[in-house]
């Protein structure tokens, strides 16, 4: 089998024995990138030069006793609504398509300490904002299961170049579902964590109070040593929460028995393709066997979860996209102007694409004098309702089963101009992030040769119980399949 | 846009009767920034600094760029809860960071993290004119947030609109600054002065922050309405903005209120807006009107956690405050015997009450050494526009003069020609006495041949003393301390002329 559709753990066993090289594995990568790539699409930025000096420099590192982490070498792509230092950082938006940050990320920085190599910076919905990375400035990502469909979004080009094996592992953020969207749709694993658990620093804000940065890998035990890296208080972020960091890889284990898992009821219901229902349902089964007690669980108001996402969301991004008014960095437009209304105003015309307009107004109107209350105020009550609905459904089990998705992967254009259908295909992440919890999103199965992703999620900060969980279903299950790109 | 005419009431000009000025009560409550001098910003580690080659005291927090979160500085919060304290205020048990979102490209973030409804003070008071009668000013409330940038308008009349294009500086965005706003309380424009005196005395006894307006490490907003005495409803306000200097917050509250009374006395009505006092012409103009005052669209912040207070901590805080101005004027009047007026004056600047203090470790007489203070170098700051603290003139030099005049060596009228050199020098007394030879002459032989020559040389004021005109003597002690250069002893000189007048 070829490297780069290895797991990072396998690819760090086959390192640690002598059998491969991080040069060897950052070279199979690029060759991969190279082949499928045109085809893809998952990248904005490819950082190839620097990745094989660094995987070199791994090399050296290795050779004498040195890097010894259990992801030192392995290559990974980053998301580009993080802080590169000296990279472009783009978040796939025309107004930031010239941004080279001085600085990087607190993530971007631990991977880099981690011994990871960065790959490139992936794909996204124009600041994160979609379902489908069909909003980005630089075109859509295609789902590397059927080029024709696509790979969710908004971290659509972080999964699919997992999915492709065009990156070993990779960084997605996630604010209403885009790193578990995207990894259903591409049949990999990507978990949200729980808010504060890692560092917003450095992450481009799109709605500061539901982002949180997360790993895309090709398995469980992955995403528990990515999670591992990147985990921690950050005395730059003040919303990072100060707790013992456990060690992820000891939830590794394939024992569920006794264990109370819920299933959701509302997200099994209308909206919900039928293959998809199925698939949970087999999940459920799964579980079952294993010894895991099944438990019907209900949030009241999950009803209402979208609603009050698409006030805060946009309400926060309305206030965090301000800062790109053509003053400082970023595009300003050469068109000649009256005064600095004017300017700004042509500029962030110029700048931003529809959709990302779209928020900002929304937001805006929401926080509105006048309107506040009814909107903002209003969605800051339902977010409690459905904090309160986690809570007392968390009485009674230890993790929640839900489809990641309803759908599998659309085409592409099918929801591109009906922005209320897009936002649905976010209603069984959303009310993790309005929350705050742990969500894992792992295949569960295939429909018509495209990926079904199953959700579990946890409660605040027990992202222990959210990965064995997982574990235990991916060895039981066994989804092996990869996407047929040659 | 076109703006509509200011409203008119038709016939109110002929219905209501004049009102006579006086009968008018002012009714103003202020809004003060105060820039906090902590080591670091609000929210970044860069250096609170100022003077700095433009952008330099700069990084990606404080710029605003994509990711960065703030960090709040718990130094600011300390300096601001102080402030609190020595204002009555209460410290609230959670408080609250709520973003301000309007575009103006002095703000790198296009909002700015301040305090909404619920700030870190509130329901203080501050007290004034003990000389007069006290008023209790009410604290509404006192909040912290960040300041902004600066920007230079270049072409045009300086101000951005009309402008060629405009520079930015960054090294005063995200400094920490403190709003204190006040209760509609204070019912004339002295009264405002007295009150920022007060404050920024106040402020300077915690050492938090220079308090200085005309650099703008204080500055004051004004809500201005008038109504005719004994009326409890209140009048149109106005907002009064860019008042930068002490001595523009009573001249532009002045103006205001009589623009409110002109405006009304002429059958107008006060048009609720934000206007700009203009120092250099005296005037206030219209800045923006209500229906364009900005919707700040305020949010909680969301990057950053509430505040929960330390309540410890902060008893703890409040019972190590320093000796505010109000208990040090009590104490001077105790210790020193000084009269109300002096220990007022005095305490209510903490510079001029350090010096006092200090020049009263070594010299006895309190009365004298407040005169010194409040007369004499009073008269030469107000002149030379300095601070007690900025002059060249230290304790050290008072005490120096004074030992002089007490040991006879100079004479009261040599002293304050030799203390206004020391102003304009910072020079010691004695080191001017001995290079220029200012010595006072009590030698009686010496005086008395100058008197003799004084005499010999005007007969007719002899003529005029005899003729029973006393004031001449006052004209022959002024030729003999010509002659004299100033040195003569005017004891003796008196006393001289007066026996050699008499025996003639």
């Amino acid at each position: 089998m070829e490297l780069f559709n290895q797991p990072a753990h396998e690819l760090k066993r086959m390192m640690d024995t002598g059998e491969i090289s991080a040069f060897e594995i950052a070279k199979s990568v690029f060759k991969r990138i190279e082949m499928v790539e045109p085809k893809v699409e998952a990248y904005v930025t490819l950082t190839e030069g620097q990745a094989a000096a660094q995987a070199k420099e791994a090399d050296a590192k290795i050779k004498k006793g040195e890097g010894r982490g259990s992801l030192f070498g392995i290559p990974l792509a980053i998301k580009d609504n993080m802080c590169t230092k000296g990279v472009l950082t783009t978040c796939s938006s025309g107004i930031l398509k010239n941004f080279i940050p001085v600085y990087d990320g607190t993530v971007v920085r631990k991977v880099s300490d981690a011994g990871l190599i960065m790959t490139g910076k992936t794909n996204l919905d124009e600041f994160a904002m979609g379902s489908s990375t069909e909003t980005s400035f630089f075109g859509t990502t295609r789902n590397p299961w059927d080029l024709e469909t696509v790979p969710g979004g908004s971290s659509g080009g972080s999964a699919a170049a997992v999915a492709a094996g065009e990156a070993i592992m990779a960084l997605g953020s996630d604010t209403g579902g885009s790193i578990r969207q995207p990894a259903a749709l591409c049949g990999v694993v990507g978990l949200k964590p729980t808010y504060g658990l890692v560092s917003r620093y450095g992450l481009v804000a799109f709605a500061s109070s539901l982002d949180q940065i997360g790993p895309i890998t090709k398995d469980v035990t992955d995403c528990a040593l990515l999670l591992q890296a990147i985990a921690g208080q950050d005395e730059r972020d003040s919303t990072s929460v100060d707790i013992n960091i456990p060690d992820y890889n000891k939830a590794l284990v394939a024992d569920v028995k006794g264990m109370k898992i819920g299933l959701l009821k509302e997200m099994m219901g209308e909206g919900i393709q039928d293959e998809v229902k199925t698939a949970i349902k087999n999940a459920v089964d799964v579980f079952s066997k294993m010894g895991a007690e099944i438990i019907e669980v209900s949030l009241p108001h999950a009803e209402y979860a979208l609603s009050a996402y698409y006030l805060i969301a946009p309400a926060e991004a309305s206030s965090n996209l301000a800062r790109y008014d053509g003053v400082r960095y970023g595009h300003r437009t050469s068109e000649k102007v009256k005064d600095m209304i004017d300017m700004y105003m042509k500029t962030r015309a110029e700048g931003f694409g529809n959709e990302v307009k779209r928020r900002i107004m929304l937001g805006t109107y929401a926080l509105s004098a006048g309107y506040y209350e009814a909107y903002y105020g209003q969605a800051q009550k339902i977010r409690t309702l459905i904090v309160q609905d986690f809570e007392k459904a968390f009485d009674k089990v230890d993790a929640i089963l839900s489809p990641t998705s309803p759908t599998t992967a659309f085409k592409i254009g099918e929801k591109f101009e009906n922005p209320l259908q897009m936002y649905l295909s976010d209603i069984c992440t959303i009310p993790v992030n309005l929350a705050g919890l742990p969500g894992i999103s792992i295949p569960c199965g295939l429909s018509d040769g495209l990926p079904i992703g199953l959700q579990i999620i946890g409660k605040p900060f027990d992202e222990m119980t959210v990965l064995r969980t997982a574990y235990a279903f991916e060895q039981a299950y066994g989804f092996k399949e990869r996407p047929k790109l040659d | 846009m076109i703006f509509p005419p200011p409203l008119r009431e038709g016939g109110l000009r002929g219905r209501v009767d004049y009102i006579p000025k006086e009968s008018y009560e002012a009714v103003i409550g202020l809004e003060i920034h105060v820039e906090l001098n902590t080591e670091s910003k609000m929210f970044c580690a860069c250096p609170v600094s100022f003077g700095e080659k433009p952008n330099t005291q700069v990084c990606p927090v404080c710029l605003g760029h994509p990711g960065v979160l703030p960090v709040l500085n718990g130094k600011a919060v300390e300096y601001a809860t102080l402030i609190g304290l020595s204002l009555n205020c209460e410290v609230t048990e959670f408080c609250q960071f709520h973003r301000k979102n309007y575009f103006y490209p002095d703000m790198p973030k296009d909002y700015q993290i301040s305090q909404y409804d619920l700030p870190l003070c509130v329901e203080g008071y501050l007290e004034v004119g003990e000389e007069k009668g006290v008023s209790r000013i009410r604290i509404t409330r006192v909040h912290m947030e960040e300041d902004t940038g600066k920007l230079i308008h270049i072409g045009g009349s300086g101000r951005i609109h009309g402008a060629d294009y405009s520079l930015v500086d960054f090294n005063r965005a995200g400094v920490p600054l403190i709003e204190i706003v006040s209760e509609p309380d204070i019912r004339s424009p002295e009264e405002a002065r007295m009150f920022m005196q007060k404050l920024r005395s106040i402020i300077l006894t915690l050492g938090v922050s220079d308090c200085n307006m005309e650099e703008g490490s204080m500055r004051c907003d004004a809500n201005v309405s008038i109504r005719p005495v004994g009326q409890k409803e209140f009048g149109t306000k106005t907002e009064v903005k860019n008042i930068n200097s002490f001595r523009s917050v009573q001249r532009a509250l002045q103006h205001e209120l009589d623009r409110h009374i002109d405006t009304i006395d002429s059958g107008d009505r006060v048009v609720q807006e934000t206007r700009h006092w203009d120092d250099a012409g005296g005037v206030t103009t219209s800045l923006r009107s209500k229906e364009e005052a900005h919707d700040y669209r305020y949010f909680p912040e969301p990057d950053l956690v509430p505040l929960i207070s330390d309540k410890p901590k902060v008893e703890r805080m409040k019972k190590a405050l320093p000796e505010l101005p109000d208990a040090r004027r009590v104490r001077l009047m105790e210790q020193y015997g000084l009269p109300k007026h002096d220990a007022n004056v005095i305490s209510l600047s903490k510079a001029t009450g350090d010096f006092f203090e200090e020049v009263m470790e070594t010299y006895e007489d309190a009365r004298k050494v407040s005169n010194w203070i409040l007369v004499e170098l009073g008269a030469l700051l107000n002149q030379a526009n300095l601070e007690i603290d900025e002059c060249a003139v230290t304790p050290r030099h008072l005490i120096d003069l004074l030992k002089l005049m007490d040991k006879g060596t100079i004479s009261g009228k040599m002293a304050k020609d030799i203390f206004k050199e020391s102003f304009d020098t910072g020079k010691l007394s004695s080191v001017i006495v001995e290079d220029k030879g200012l010595v006072q002459l009590t030698d009686e032989d010496a005086i008395g041949k100058i008197v003799e020559q004084v005499l010999a040389e005007n007969p007719k004021a002899i003529e005029d003393y005899k003729g029973g005109q006393e004031r001449v003597v006052g004209f022959l002690v002024g030729q003999v301390m010509r002659l004299t250069q100033g040195k003569a002893s005017p004891d003796a000189v008196n006393r001289l002329l007066k026996s050699k007048l008499n025996n003639k």
